[in-house]
C-alpha cells in the first residue's frame, strides 16, 4: 500500500502518536483522574500553578486515541491560562483544536474536560484561599 | 516497513486462480441464470457447479441443498427468519447460544419483538456451550437451534457432534454458523446433523458478495427477500454469478488444502502467542489454549492496563492489521457480547485485540509482531494512568494478582462514578 489511510484525522493521529505534555509532575498542585462511564476510559491530568496561572500541564490516559489525542490537546491549550480561564473550559475547544472528532468519540474530549476540572477541583480544595478569589471572581462575573 | 495482515477473520485476498475463474462471467459471460436463451443457460451450468463445489467442501449430499446469499449475514438471516417463519405454527420459541456472530443475535431480536421468544444457553469461561443447559432449554414449542461452529472472536470450537445428538434426541432442527470455520476445518453436515449450515468464501480466499446457506430437504424454510424464483423459491434476486462462480472455485481449493493450510498457521498461531506471553507481561489469551479446543488461525489477546484501539492503531501504524473487542471500537461503546458471555473481566476486555492468521503469514512476520506489540504496549503502558497505579500498589492485576490494591473495576467505578458495564 503505497497510501497510508488513517481512521482519525491527521491532527488527531498526530497527537496520538507524538502525545504532547504525557507524564505525571512532581509536587503538582492539583490532580484530577476521572473515567468515562460509556466506555470505561480513564484520565489523568496533573497542574502545576503559580499566581492563579497553570505553568504546566501533564496527563495519563487509558483509552482509544481520540482520548490519548484529546488529552494531548486539552494539555496544550490549558497551559497558560489563569485558573478563571481554565474553570469555563469546554470539551469544544478541544474538538476544534484537533479539527474534529468522530460524533461517537466527542465523549472523549468531555472526558478531557471533566480531567482537568477535577485537577483544578483538587487544587482549589488544597488552596481555600485561591478558593475563595475563585468564588469571588465568580460572583462579579454574575 | 514490513505488512503483515492478521486480520484474516474480516476478508482475505482472492486467490489468483479465483480471480481468474471469475473473469470472464464479468464480461463474456454476463447472462442471468433466470434468461432461458444461451446466455442464460451457459452461467446456469456454472451455477450448479459452484453448489457441487459448495457442497463437496461441507458434505452435502446434493448441489440441491446449496443456496446462494449475498454473504454470510444474509445466509443467516435466512436461515433464522426463515425458519421461524416456516414453523411458526409448530412454536414459537428458539435456542442459541449466548456467543453467536450478530447476524444471529439480532436476528433472535427482530423475531422477539414480533412476538418469538428465545433462550441463550451459557458458555465455559472457554467459551464452550453448556450442553446441559442447552439440553434443558429446548421445549416442544422450540423450532431451531443455532450453535455457530467455531466462535468470530475467540476461536472456540464448539462440540459439534454432542450439540447434533441433542438436537436429534429432541428432534430440533440444528443451524450451524460456519462462517468462522469453512474452510479452515473440516465440515460434515451429515456427522452433525444438521438442518442447515453457513459460510462464506471471502474467509477462505474467494470473493465476497456470495455467501453460502445448505438446507437439509426436510428442513423447512421461507424465503425473507420476495421477487423472483431464484433458488428453489427460497432467496430471491438475480444470482451474482462472478463471485458464486469464484466462491466455487476457493472452495474446491480450500478442500484440497485444508490440511496444507492448516500445518502452515497452527505452528504460527504457537509462536506468535509463545513469543508474545513471554515478551509482554500481564498478557492473556481469551478462549481455548490453541489445540483442538480452538481454531488454528485465531489468537485473542487482552493485555492488561491498557486499551484495545490504542494498539490496533499503533499495530496498524506499524504495518500490522489487528481486530479488536474493546467498547472504544465499536459504535455502541460496548465491549464485544462474547467476551461478556465469558465473564471476562472489563478492564481486561477493554484491552483487547483480535489476531487472526493466514497463508501469507511466515515465522519473520510473527517475530516482527511480537518484537513490535511488545514495543506497543509499553509504549501505552507509559502513558497509561492504571499501569502507574499498579506499580504502585493501588490497584491489582486481574491476570497474576499481588494481592496489593483493589481491582481495576472498582478503581474506573469510583472515578467515573458508575460503575461500566
Amino acid at each position: 500500500m503505497s497510501e497510508t489511510y488513517t481512521l482519525y484525522n491527521s491532527t488527531v493521529m498526530e497527537h496520538f502518536m507524538n502525545p504532547r505534555n504525557m507524564g505525571d509532575l512532581k509536587d503538582a498542585d492539583g490532580v484530577g483522574e476521572v473515567g468515562a462511564a460509556a466506555c470505561g476510559d480513564i484520565m489523568k491530568i496533573s497542574l502545576k500553578i503559580k499566581d492563579g496561572r497553570i505553568e504546566d500541564a501533564r496527563f495519563k490516559t487509558f483509552g482509544c486515541g481520540s482520548a490519548i489525542a484529546s488529552s494531548s490537546m486539552a494539555t496544550e491549550l490549558i497551559k497558560g491560562r489563569t485558573i478563571d480561564e481554565a474553570m469555563s473550559f469546554s470539551n469544544q475547544e478541544v474538538v476544534d483544536a484537533l479539527g474534529g472528532l468522530p460524533p461517537v468519540k466527542i465523549h472523549c474530549s468531555v472526558l478531557a474536560e471533566e480531567a482537568l476540572k477535577a485537577a483544578l477541583e483538587d487544587y482549589v480544595k488544597r488552596n481555600p484561599s485561591a478558593a475563595a478569589k475563585v468564588a469571588t471572581t465568580d460572583s462579579v462575573a454574575a | 516497513m514490513r505488512q503483515v495482515f492478521l486480520d484474516h477473520q474480516s476478508s482475505t485476498p482472492v486467490l489468483p486462480e479465483v480471480f481468474e475463474a471469475m473473469r470472464p462471467y464479468f464480461t463474456e459471460y454476463f447472462g442471468n441464470a433466470s434468461s432461458l436463451h444461451q446466455h442464460g443457460l451457459r452461467v446456469r451450468d456454472a451455477l450448479k457447479r459452484a453448489r457441487q463445489q459448495m457442497a463437496a467442501l461441507i458434505g452435502a449430499e446434493s448441489e440441491e441443498e446449496i443456496y446462494f446469499t449475498s454473504d454470510g449475514t444474509e445466509s443467516s438471516n435466512l436461515a433464522i427468519k426463515g425458519a421461524a417463519y416456516a414453523n411458526e405454527r409448530k412454536g414459537k420459541h428458539l435456542v442459541i447460544s449466548a456467543t453467536e456472530h450478530p447476524s444471529v443475535m439480532n436476528s433472535l431480536e427482530f423475531l422477539e419483538k414480533q412476538g418469538w421468544t428465545c433462550t441463550r444457553v451459557g458458555v465455559t469461561p472457554q467459551g464452550m456451550i453448556r450442553l446441559d443447559e442447552l439440553e434443558a432449554a429446548i421445549t416442544p414449542q422450540t423450532v431451531l437451534v443455532a450453535v455457530h461452529h467455531v466462535n468470530h472472536d475467540i476461536g472456540t470450537i464448539q462440540p459439534m457432534r454432542e450439540v447434533g445428538q441433542i438436537c436429534a434426541t429432541k428432534n430440533v432442527p440444528l443451524y450451524v454458523d460456519c462462517e468462522a470455520s469453512a474452510g479452515w476445518l473440516p465440515i460434515d453436515v451429515k456427522e452433525w446433523g444438521a438442518a442447515m449450515v453457513s459460510f462464506s468464501p471471502h474467509r477462505f480466499y474467494g470473493p465476497k458478495g456470495v455467501g453460502v446457506l445448505y438446507r437439509n430437504r426436510k428442513a423447512r424454510i421461507v424465503s425473507v427477500i420476495h421477487g423472483g424464483v431464484q433458488e428453489g423459491g427460497r432467496r430471491a434476486g438475480t444470482e451474482n454469478i462472478p463471485a458464486i462462480v469464484g466462491g466455487g472455485v476457493a472452495a474446491e481449493i480450500a478442500q484440497e488444502r485444508l490440511s496444507q493450510r492448516v500445518a502452515h498457521v497452527a505452528p504460527l498461531q504457537k509462536r506468535l502467542w509463545e513469543g508474545l506471553k513471554l515478551n509482554v507481561p500481564y498478557i492473556q489469551l481469551n478462549g481455548p489454549e490453541p489445540g483442538p479446543n480452538r481454531i488454528s488461525t485465531n489468537l485473542n489477546l487482552s493485555t492488561e492496563f491498557i486499551e484495545g484501539e490504542g494498539q490496533l492503531l499503533l499495530c496498524d501504524m506499524n504495518g500490522i492489521s489487528v481486530a479488536s473487542g474493546s467498547s472504544c471500537v465499536s459504535k455502541s461503546l460496548k465491549i464485544s457480547h462474547v467476551l461478556g458471555a465469558i465473564g471476562l473481566d472489563h478492564a481486561l476486555a477493554q484491552g483487547n485485540i483480535i489476531m487472526t492468521l493466514g497463508e501469507a503469514n511466515t515465522e519473520a512476520d510473527i517475530d516482527y509482531v511480537v518484537e513490535t506489540f511488545a514495543k506497543i504496549a509499553s509504549k501505552l503502558r507509559g502513558m497509561s494512568p492504571m499501569w502507574d497505579e499498579f506499580e504502585h500498589g493501588v490497584i491489582d492485576s486481574v491476570i497474576a494478582p499481588t494481592g496489593r490494591g483493589k481491582s481495576f473495576s472498582q478503581h474506573a467505578a469510583e472515578v467515573s462514578g458508575k460503575s461500566a458495564h
